[in-house]
């Protein structure tokens, strides 16, 4: 589906990824973590075509991305992205709706198969009784609903979300994270999401990718990629991992060891290290 | 197994805005044809209009002077005013959707100015001649308001792209460039300088069934190809990456759209002079009062931009007559109380 190879990407004379590589399969939920300006976003944006990579390539199906015009590209993919600007006054439905644009010619209107997949994509996310509001007047778990469903009516094989949970209290942060798997494992979508949080992206994705200073660090497992050594000189902090008492995963939290950045005692605890597991 | 009916309303785009706004067109049209020194009853205007058209003998027994006062006089200035509104309200439209930008006008990457610079060098250079049936005047406006478009356009350049914000202070920069060399041309050239601002002012007084082709031409192709981009228009109204993302060929649609809005605009304004604010207040009147879907508010603000252009050009021809005050200055001063008002009562977001 997926596949990225000795991808090198630069903004002028600053490099934001150097030789990273990656693939992905249909069925695949992969979390991109790592610390801020680490490349995360840079990522997206190449595999969207934004901007065009100095060095290697991205490929979908096979076919390179900067061979595909803009309307092919986004039948193959579709963007959650982080935060955009939404025009108030457009309702939900509209701006779902704006997700079939890729499959609609210059003239023609939405037909009854834009309908049906506009419609899928708002029970999908539960959103179906937003679509008359205006956008303004949504909350922040809602316009993020709203988006997903835009994502969702793109009908695109590959979906990418940036930061989906940013913003969201613990609440709304599951469902669109159970949203995201359950669109990966029944209708066999491969996402690609770049989430903040190292504990959330443990407990969702199967396999994460670290990036750090524009570098694929490390890639697999949320055990093999979590582990204290390697967050420790990623995130130049000490931590804490633990295994989640119901799944197993990995949760990460600072290590509160006693010590804060200019060496003063702030917090003792007894009985654990940081790495301890 | 066939798809329930989805449990929301969709979209209505319903037709009666359009009908409405048509109705609203007509009756200026027929206003426009009426009103004037020599007063012409309305029944006789559409007698008169529909005999000429269908060749029927409907206008037997009315006077011989209402006969050409209507036809060769009143209304191909009424429909060229027409025109101007229609395109001006087009090219404004246009110009808010790409530029995301509520006080984008038509007149916003150097139009108006880089025209009444090319005006005024025609006029101080004081040449005689037609060329096509276009009077140095014309032909200087149009190419002037091209050129400050065009160098605009070439200076915001970025590699491939086109960023909106760099054009935007591209074109005010060209413009208030063009603007100063007008001013200087106005005050150094002693009477002549009256004529030139006369001139940009705007207005209609020497309007002919002939001078619409100068304009024609420039709005039906612009006014299909915006037309056509309703929806793409709206998918832009996010942001250009998500509009990429949604796969609109975002550079594409701008280089078009802008190209075609900047040739009705340079058009209209080399016919009638720059006429402000009916490209920056028309396409908000409808938004306003029917919402932002472009699929609607584009047809609506041609539509409406021209028939607002007629009526303000009637008060503009008859209140000073024989003489003519700018329509600028009336479609300023009458539209301007309405649209504070309505914008008042309609506290919800719309842009």
């Amino acid at each position: 589906m997926l596949e990225i190879r000795d991808l090198t990407l630069s903004y002028g004379e600053r490099v934001a990824l150097r030789d990273v590589s990656l693939a992905l399969a249909g069925g695949e939920l992969l979390g991109v973590v790592g610390p801020n300006a680490s490349g995360k976003t840079s990522l997206l944006r190449a595999i969207t075509g934004v901007i065009s990579p100095r060095r290697g390539e991205v490929r979908l199906d096979g076919s390179p991305v900067h061979r595909l015009s803009q309307r092919e590209l986004a039948r193959r993919v579709a963007v959650v992205p982080q935060n955009p600007s939404l025009p108030e006054a457009f309702t939900a439905l509209e701006v779902v709706l704006m997700g079939r644009t890729p499959h609609l010619g210059l003239l023609q209107s939405e037909g009854r198969a834009d309908w049906a997949a506009v419609r899928r994509a708002l029970e999908e996310t539960d959103a179906l009784h937003l679509a008359d509001r205006r956008i303004g007047e949504l909350s922040g778990g809602e316009r993020q609903r709203v988006l997903v469903a835009r994502a969702l009516a793109q009908e695109a094989p590959l979906l990418l979300l940036d930061e989906p949970t940013a913003h969201l209290d613990v609440g709304h942060q599951a469902e669109v994270l159970e949203l995201v798997q359950r669109l990966c494992y029944r209708e066999g979508k491969a996402v690609l999401a770049v989430v903040h949080d190292l504990t959330l992206a443990a407990q969702y994705c199967d396999r994460l990718a670290m990036l750090s200073e524009g570098r694929l660090v490390a890639c697999g497992s949320p055990h093999e990629v979590l582990s204290p050594e390697l967050l420790a000189s990623v995130y130049r902090t000490r931590v804490w991992v633990f295994a989640h008492p119901l799944s197993g995963r990995p949760v990460v939290t600072p290590a509160m060891d006693g010590t804060d950045q200019r060496g003063q005692a702030t917090y003792r605890q007894s009985g654990f290290t940081s790495e301890s597991r | 197994m066939a798809t329930p009916p989805l449990a929301v309303a969709l979209p209505h785009r319903s037709v009666w805005p359009l009908g409405l706004a048509v109705a609203v067109l007509v009756a200026a049209v027929l206003v426009g044809a009426a009103v004037g020194p020599a007063g012409v009853p309305l029944d006789a205007v559409v007698r008169i209009i529909l005999s000429r058209l269908t060749g029927a003998d409907l206008a037997g027994g009315l006077p011989r002077q209402w006969q050409d006062i209507v036809w060769e006089i009143r209304l191909p200035r009424v429909i060229l005013a027409g025109l101007v509104g229609a395109s001006l309200a087009l090219a404004g439209a246009t110009y808010q959707a790409i530029f995301r930008n509520p006080l984008a006008d038509p007149y916003l990457i150097g139009v108006a100015a880089g025209a009444g610079f090319g005006a005024a060098i025609a006029v101080v250079a004081g040449w005689d001649f037609t060329f096509y049936q276009m009077s140095p005047l014309t032909i200087m406006t149009f190419a002037g308001a091209l050129a400050a478009a065009g160098i605009s356009y070439l200076l915001a350049r970025v590699g491939r792209t086109v960023p909106v914000t760099t054009l935007l202070l591209a074109g005010v920069a060209i413009g208030s460039l063009a603007s100063s060399a007008t001013s200087y041309l106005i005050i150094s050239s002693g009477n002549k300088g009256l004529e030139i601002y006369s001139w940009i002012l705007g207005g209609f007084n020497d309007s002919s069934w002939q001078r619409l082709w100068l304009l024609a031409p420039y709005l039906l192709p612009a006014a299909v190809l915006v037309l056509a981009h309703g929806r793409v228009l709206n998918v832009m109204q996010l942001d250009e990456e998500q509009a990429r993302q949604l796969g609109v060929n975002v550079e594409r649609v701008k280089l078009l759209l802008i190209g075609v809005a900047t040739l009705a605009t340079a058009a209209a304004v080399s016919v009638a002079g720059v006429i402000g604010f009916v490209g920056l207040i028309v396409p908000h009147f409808v938004r306003l009062l029917w919402g932002p879907d472009h699929r609607q508010l584009l047809p609506l603000s041609m539509v409406l931009g021209a028939a607002f252009l007629i009526l303000a050009d009637v008060p503009a021809r008859t209140i000073a007559a024989p003489s003519e005050i700018p329509v600028g200055i009336i479609t300023a001063l009458c539209g301007t109380p309405f649209f504070l008002l309505l914008l008042r009562l309609r506290q919800r977001s719309v842009f």
